[in-house]
């Protein structure tokens, strides 16, 4: 089989990228950094939820914290009560929070634009009241302290260093994931809603059962997001999964490029490691910096990173960057019947 | 793969009403529709054409009155499962999938005879890419049919106008349909895409599917309507060949107008 063009490119920068990761907390070395790449981790699965819904399906959905809290939620709680190990909580948050993704999902199924907006925002703020105010079951404001590290047979994955593989792994299956579902019929069919969703139902589609289909994979990458989180912090409490996450998500993903499964998981790193480069600046002055750079970057780059490849329209770029232009379906050759 | 001569009636409206709050769009219409015709539906602006399109396609629903498709009330249906019956349709300002390639807004043209569900996408089954691939193939073909293959790769808002209609026509035709509803196909066309815009209708009517068409291009009408009917201020008014609607009193006063003339 002849070589594609572009394939030593491609088959020199993956295995590259491969060794730079694994070798990552060799040379970061500080703790602390490398908890806040595992940080950066987390939120990119958080986004790249929130890719399929906004991104792809267009529906813009400011509840991600939300979802993101229920996974943490429930996997402090079955870990915490019932003594549930990792691979369980696992197993079990992200399909929880697509079940609240679902519920959500369904009763906002005609409405769209701000109206879907403001829907979202008070899914959102319920959920953190019940958080923050159901005592008995969520520990209040007091939260839920005590939540195990990760445990996989002989392995345990309590230090940063040990998490970011653990972690590592799981984004790169969420993102390989994402592309597969991007790619496919039903990827298609969400980005059909997100262009025309008249034309989507009359070209056969389900839209409704799409957008829940979207609202529920949103929130089960939430889910998983908030599962690796409370198992990482081994303490969750309600303020952590408040409105401003959600709205922090969806700059994140802004300006990584919406759409764009490259640019959720750089829009996600590059807005978690921003505060911390800000640091030195003390204060509210920080997050002003923070804020006017969000401001300045959507005003300057309105489809964010990937968008800003794409104009570049650097082959070199374009052949690295995997999807950050839609790869057009090869024409096949004609049908043989 | 044509039905047979005999008739049988393909899409059934009986007593078709549509109130918007005060404004009758559409009143008592009756209208059939037989396998393999191809049917047009005239008159002047606002008299009721797009509506009922709409009704017939499960995007409104009606006031009063029923739509029968195969035999079978389109009512309570959502549009999708019509599709999946058989019923496709453009619309009067080209709605396509702009920021999708080309090929892709036809592969969508398949979805409801496809699928594919999440586990087999996410482990990327054997089954899957073999769908894929036949939904590919069929698209290809379906570009080919309407004159679009060079353009695969293309987003479709790149596309010029005329052209945009023709990859509406595709992503209909993709899943073989047995009614396609056309909403001014011609519109926005200059003449010789008009003039292969009747060829291709000609060559869908040989696939045996039947076309009913709302135009306001008379000349193309003419040429290609077994049966025109025409509806004035949401009444029906006349229905009948071309020759018999050209010499309709009531139609020529109504819509085409004292000087209009046509060989």
């Amino acid at each position: 089989m002849p070589l594609k063009k572009g394939l030593p490119a491609k088959a020199l920068f993956y295995p590259m990228v491969a060794i730079a990761l694994a070798a990552l907390p060799m040379i970061i070395r500080s703790n602390y950094w490398i908890g806040t790449v595992n940080l950066a981790i987390i939120y990119s699965i958080a986004v790249l939820g929130l890719n399929i819904i906004l991104g792809l399906t267009g529906q813009l959905n400011i509840a991600q914290a939300a979802f993101w809290g229920i996974g943490a939620y429930t996997a402090a709680l079955l870990n915490t009560r019932l003594g549930w190990p990792f691979w369980a909580t696992f197993l079990v948050a992200p399909p929880t929070a697509a079940a609240f993704g679902v519920i959500l999902g369904f009763p906002t199924l005609r409405l769209s634009g701000r109206y879907l907006a403001m829907a979202t925002i008070g899914f959102g703020i319920i959920i953190n009241l019940i958080l923050h105010n159901w005592k008995e079951f969520t520990g209040g404001v007091d939260g839920i302290p005590g939540i195990g590290a990760p445990v996989l047979g002989p392995l345990k994955f309590s230090t940063n260093a040990s998490f970011y593989y653990l972690a590592l792994v799981c984004l790169i299956l969420a993102a390989l994931t994402q592309v597969r579902i991007k790619n496919s019929r039903m990827g298609r069919a969400f980005r059909a809603i997100k262009d025309n969703e008249l034309a989507a139902e009359l070209s056969g589609v389900d839209t409704f059962k799409y957008r829940v289909v979207a609202f529920a994979l949103c929130s089960a990458y939430g889910g998983l997001a908030g599962q690796l989180f409370a198992h990482r912090t081994k303490y969750v409490s309600a303020e952590t999964f408040f409105i401003d996450m959600s709205i922090l998500f969806i700059c994140m993903l802004m300006i990584g490029g919406a759409g764009s499964v490259a640019g959720s998981i750089v829009g996600a790193s590059l807005l978690t490691f921003i505060p911390e480069w800000l640091r030195f600046l003390q204060g509210p002055w920080a997050m002003a910096i923070f804020g006017l750079a969000i401001v300045v970057i959507m005003i300057f780059m309105p489809t964010g990173l990937a968008g800003l490849v794409k104009s570049i329209g650097s082959k070199m770029v374009m052949r690295l960057w995997p999807d950050a232009h839609q790869e057009p379906a090869e024409l096949p050759r004609k049908a043989s019947h | 793969m044509r039905v047979g001569n005999q008739a049988n009636t393909i899409l059934e409206i009986r007593g078709l009403t549509k109130l918007f709050g005060g404004l009758l769009a559409l009143d008592s219409v009756d209208l059939s529709l037989q396998t393999g015709e191809i049917r047009a539906l005239i008159g002047p602006n606002g008299s009721g054409k797009t509506t009922l399109l709409n009704l017939v396609s499960g995007v409104y629903t009606p006031t009063r009155g029923s739509v029968f498709f195969k035999d079978q009330s389109v009512a309570n249906k959502r549009p999708h499962l019509l599709v999946k019956e058989g019923m496709k349709r453009t619309f009067q300002n080209a709605r396509l999938f702009r920021d999708l390639t080309v090929l892709e807004n036809v592969m969508i043209g398949l979805h409801g005879q496809t699928r594919g569900g999440l586990a087999g996408i996410v482990l990327s089954l054997p089954g899957i890419k073999k769908e894929e691939g036949m939904i590919c193939d069929q698209a290809a073909e379906a570009l080919q049919f309407v004159g679009l293959h060079g353009q695969a790769k293309a987003l479709a808002r790149n596309l010029p106008y005329g052209q945009q209609r023709l990859l509406e026509i595709a992503r209909a035709l993709i899943s073989n349909p047995s009614l396609l509803l056309l909403d001014e196909p011609a519109a926005g066309m200059n003449p010789s895409e008009t003039s292969d815009l009747v060829s291709l209708l000609d060559r869908i009517r040989q696939r045996g599917t039947t076309i009913f068409l709302v135009e306001h291009d008379m000349n193309l009408v003419m040429e290609i309507s077994d049966v025109v009917t025409v509806l004035n201020f949401g009444r029906k008014i006349a229905e009948g060949s071309p020759t018999e609607i050209q010499n309709n009193e009531e139609v020529i006063q109504a819509y085409l107008g004292k000087k209009a003339r046509y060989a």
